[in-house]
């Protein structure tokens, strides 16, 4: 989708502010929010579907928020959304019913949990390459109202395959109906020029790690 | 709850709650919602000390460090560590959740690489720890891909026209390690010293390295 979650390339968002000997989190609530998102999101939902679910805050919302209430309010529209939570027991913070036998993310399975190997990596399902390295590609003019990893300033661009990296779980298809589809993704090299025009430094490119479905021959 | 206290760094979200309450409203919702989802099945709270725990004080930039270090005193490790970085990366311990698939990028004087998630905030957690507020800031994310060059002078790392800058823009689920160039005058040093010296944002590609001042 065409929102401001895709900031590569726009102005006015101002300088950069390091912050020296910076903590881990800066509040409590901050780690509360991300180990719940963690936990609350396992066997309940992937990671294509929170990102989306960020993405879909209304872009005011997004800049204004720091990015822990951003994971605050991806988790809680993913709960309510898939019918987890009730409007009124978020309100109150209180369960009207208990859920009996549901998944839980148990503190012993915590570590074999964050050291799964698989993730989004899916090279059993390995086709033939419709690209090779040094191939020449342009990315499609797309604008899907989904979920999608095409940057908009990436889009109807020429670049070269850089990198061919594996099959990996298709990003667009599984944050909108869970499919684990198994997709080829490219490191995609694209001339500082081609993305910005003459004003790029001559000596500049970004590399873009691209799936298959938005790539065609140029 | 940890009793951990909240730092006030006057910031827009942590005004006051409600009749004089000490408790913010992000404070407020968070605690709701936990309670909610302990209460109602969900949840179990000592999973949540235990996420929290690994990313405070388990997993950080000082594993990065050490894969940096290591590839700077072993040639056959960096090697290594350029055509599989995940694999070299695991021998020394380092794996999993949002670093399944890892890429590594060497610095040197002809290239220069960068990293940033301009969609989101994907980040290499098993090598990085959790990231900084100014990686996940609309000035880094927004700017990084367009003027690379001048984030860079942002972070006092001025670079002459001749060499190259190579952003990585990380849309899918590899993440990027930047080993930076080893710095002059630190051939006499220890693995264990090197590691000192590597910052997480010289890892990101934001910074170089320095040799201890003398």
């Amino acid at each position: 989708m065409n929102s401001v979650h895709d900031m590569g390339g726009m102005h006015g968002m101002g300088a950069i502010a390091p912050e020296p000997n910076e903590p881990v989190f800066h509040h409590d609530w901050e780690r509360r929010a991300f180990a719940l998102t963690l936990a609350a999101g396992s066997g309940r939902w992937n990671i294509d579907m929170a990102r989306h679910a960020r993405e879909r805050m209304p872009p005011a919302d997004y800049l204004r928020a720091s990015y822990y209430e951003k994971w605050l309010c991806g988790t809680e529209r993913l709960l309510l959304e898939l019918g987890h939570v009730t409007p009124e027991e978020l309100a109150r913070g209180k369960a009207l019913d208990r859920v009996r036998d549901a998944p839980i993310l148990r503190a012993a399975d915590v570590p074999k949990t964050l050291r799964n190997p698989r993730a989004a990596r899916m090279d059993d399902h390995l086709a033939a390459p419709r690209f090779k390295v040094g191939d020449r590609v342009r990315t499609k003019n797309i604008h899907p109202v989904g979920h999608t990893r095409l940057p908009r300033y990436a889009r109807d661009k020429q670049g070269v395959v850089d990198r061919d990296h594996g099959a990996f779980i298709f990003p667009d298809s599984h944050a909108a109906t869970r499919q684990k589809i198994p997709q080829r993704c490219y490191s995609v090299r694209f001339e500082g020029r081609e993305l910005w025009g003459p004003n790029a430094g001559p000596r500049d490119a970004v590399y873009v790690d691209l799936f298959d479905d938005y790539l065609e021959p140029a | 709850m940890s009793q951990i206290h909240d730092h006030d760094h006057g910031h827009d979200d942590e005004r006051p709650g409600p009749h004089g309450s000490p408790l913010t409203d992000l404070q407020l919702r968070v605690r709701a919602l936990e309670s909610l989802l302990v209460d109602k099945g969900l949840v179990d709270p000592a999973a949540l000390d235990v996420l929290i725990d690994t990313y405070e004080t388990k997993v950080g930039p000082r594993n990065g460090a050490r894969v940096v270090a290591r590839a700077w005193v072993d040639p056959e490790y960096k090697k290594r560590l350029l055509a599989d970085a995940t694999s070299a990366i695991a021998e020394l311990g380092y794996a999993g959740r949002q670093g399944e698939d890892m890429i590594a990028l060497e610095n040197s004087q002809q290239v220069h690489h960068l990293v940033v998630c301009t969609l989101c905030s994907c980040y290499p957690w098993p090598v990085l720890g959790l990231p900084p507020v100014w990686y996940k800031s609309a000035p880094y994310r927004s700017r990084a891909v367009i003027d690379p060059r001048g984030v860079l002078r942002e972070f006092g790392v001025v670079l002459s026209d001749d060499v190259e800058v190579r952003v990585w823009d990380s849309t899918a689920e590899l993440r990027y390690l930047v080993i930076p160039e080893r710095p002059a005058g630190t051939e006499g040093m220890t693995e264990e010293q090197l590691a000192q010296l590597v910052t997480r944002d010289a890892m990101i590609g934001v910074a170089k390295v320095e040799a201890p001042r003398r």
